[in-house]
């Protein structure tokens, strides 16, 4: 089992290792001017500068006299700019699914709720969340609020069209069967709809997620002063090539952690689930 | 003493597309306390929507239905079904299955668990209680469904085709389960199938149905001694006598089939 994990690795790192030394190559030949194309060393050493406390400790603490050694060493721009970004998604998220979730449960679950608001609904889904930017700038001003706005727009739409679609896609024979043993109301909801619709609702949340990652990159573009998309397109006036390549492996990498996460929460909530081993 | 469940002229009509279909045409029960009863027919006779009746699942068209002294107007726990597709909730461990109905009446944790124990004891599924139905073979998911069932402690237990979809092994054995049961538990079961032999082995009474419209065909006592042999004579007179029956419907079922491609 274990030798078998070890070999899938050994497997899977062969395309990255090769693709990493062409570039390399390339970059050490010269062929190409380094602000252009860096070479991966050097993508690498930026991205270690960029990740470590910008002053040594002794300055620092000068600085911040109340930091202990924990504040100092988490000081980097890189902790600082991951923090703020993840920050804005998940507060944008919750504030998305977190409206999304009863609207649809709501509309899923009422021929009435659903006849009022889908045609709304209809005409607002398919304007994409960047296409607010300005009228976000106009209503929030810059900082935080427009880009957590923007966010919880992206996220928004996701959760609720799959919430939807699973209230209404539960099984009769569940229904049958919860009716029988004299459910009804409240607990039908609570014990037989909402959790036949968890899978639906989790694959929007994956979605609306995802988009929600898409949406904190462009909007610290536009309307913040850091996190990692305010990053890479600040070192671009700068050309600071290395420092946006860093910068997008971070995201990269802060991404696929969001989405390790999700799976294991769906992993987790969906236990039950048929064809789900784990 | 008047009879369990009275099933007085009732009849059902579909009307889809403007086409009008009777599933079921002036039916007559009264079924008494504890017999187990064996509704037979092809499919399409009508005998599970003559159950989903009965059930409160869908009313019928005309006529009434009391089961224990009360008209039938909806699904409820004191007539408890146990459906081919089993219908356990898969987000939902054997126990927590198994105690849902008890929940829904509001009975305390503490007698819940003591109560879900027994049934699951009773049925030998001790060892599944933490268990998520995908985990469970078709068998013991059929298990879990009748002691969810059980667990309702209704006089009535209803029954559509629930071993149709289980191997022969262990459809016998659950109809040597189930037939222990009733003897200890003292139910009026209705219980649909379209295998004679099934409805032989089991029933006390059989009521064979007609295809479009649904009526009853033949209405007759299965009075061999139990348990019952499959391969003894009498068994296997009765299954000849009973094949005949179905056989003619089945036929009309095959029928009006090869009609109705013709039309279209």
């Amino acid at each position: 089992m274990m030798k078998r994990r070890g070999k899938d690795i050994a497997v899977g790192l062969i395309v990255p290792v090769v693709a990493i030394g062409i570039w390399q190559w390339v970059a050490s030949m010269g062929w190409v001017n380094e602000n252009i194309l860096p070479s991966p060393l050097a993508v690498w050493r930026k991205w270690v500068a960029y990740l470590l406390p910008m002053q040594d400790f002794g300055t620092w603490h000068e600085n911040n006299p109340q930091g202990g050694w924990w504040s100092w060493a988490t000081s980097g721009e890189l902790i600082i700019d991951s923090l703020g970004s993840l920050y804005r998604v998940v507060v944008g998220f919750a504030v998305g699914a977190g409206l999304a979730l009863p609207l649809g449960l709501a509309m899923g679950a009422s021929r009435i709720v659903y006849a009022w608001m889908n045609p709304l609904v209809q005409l607002l889904r398919p304007i994409p969340p960047i296409a607010y930017i300005p009228l976000s700038i106009l209503w929030f001003g810059l900082g935080n609020p427009p880009a957590i706005f923007l966010i919880a727009l992206g996220a928004f739409f996701p959760v609720l069209m799959n919430t939807i679609a699973g209230v209404r896609q539960v099984d009769g024979i569940y229904l049958r069967a919860a009716r029988n043993l004299g459910a009804g109301g409240s607990t039908m909801f609570l014990r037989v709809i909402l959790p036949a619709a968890v899978p639906y609702i989790l694959t929007g949340m994956r979605i609306g997620i995802g988009t929600a990652f898409i949406v904190v990159i462009v909007s610290e573009m536009i309307a913040v002063n850091n996190g990692l998309g305010f990053r890479i397109l600040e070192a671009r006036e700068y050309f600071w090539s290395d420092k946006i390549i860093a910068g997008m492996i971070t995201i990269g990498i802060l991404g696929l952690a969001i989405d390790v996460g999700m799976n294991k929460l769906n992993n987790y909530l969906l236990r039950w689930h048929r064809g789900l081993e784990h | 003493m008047s009879a369990h469940i009275v099933i007085d002229k009732v009849s059902k009509v579909f009307e889809t597309d403007g086409r009008r279909m009777v599933a079921l045409e002036n039916i007559d029960l009264e079924i008494p306390r504890g017999q187990f009863v064996c509704l037979l027919g092809p499919s399409g006779c009508g005998k599970s929507t003559l159950l989903n009746a009965i059930a409160g699942f869908a009313p019928p068209t005309a006529g009434t239905v009391v089961a224990d002294g009360a008209p039938v107007h909806g699904p409820g726990p004191e007539r408890g079904m146990v459906f081919q597709e089993y219908a356990l909730f898969p987000w939902m461990t054997v126990e927590q299955n198994v105690g849902f109905g008890l929940e829904i009446k509001g009975m305390a944790k503490a007698q819940i668990a003591a109560r879900v124990a027994e049934l699951l004891k009773l049925l030998s599924l001790e060892d599944f209680g933490k268990r998520y139905p995908k985990d469970l073979s078709g068998g013991m998911r059929q298990r879990v469904a009748i002691a969810r069932v059980l667990a309702l402690d209704s006089p009535i237990m209803l029954m559509d085709e629930p071993f149709g979809a289980l191997d022969a092994l262990t459809r016998r054995n659950l109809q040597d389960e189930l037939l222990r049961l009733w003897a200890e538990l003292k139910k009026t079961v209705i219980f649909v199938t379209h295998s004679i032999e099934e409805a032989i082995y089991l029933a006390d009474r059989i009521v064979v149905m007609t295809y479009r419209p649904g009526t009853v065909k033949r209405d007759m006592l299965v009075e061999l001694p139990r348990m019952r042999d499959p391969s003894a004579p009498e068994f296997n007179a009765l299954k000849r006598e009973l094949g005949q029956l179905v056989m003619e419907e089945q036929q009309r079922h095959h029928e009006a089939e090869m009609k109705s491609a013709a039309v279209d």
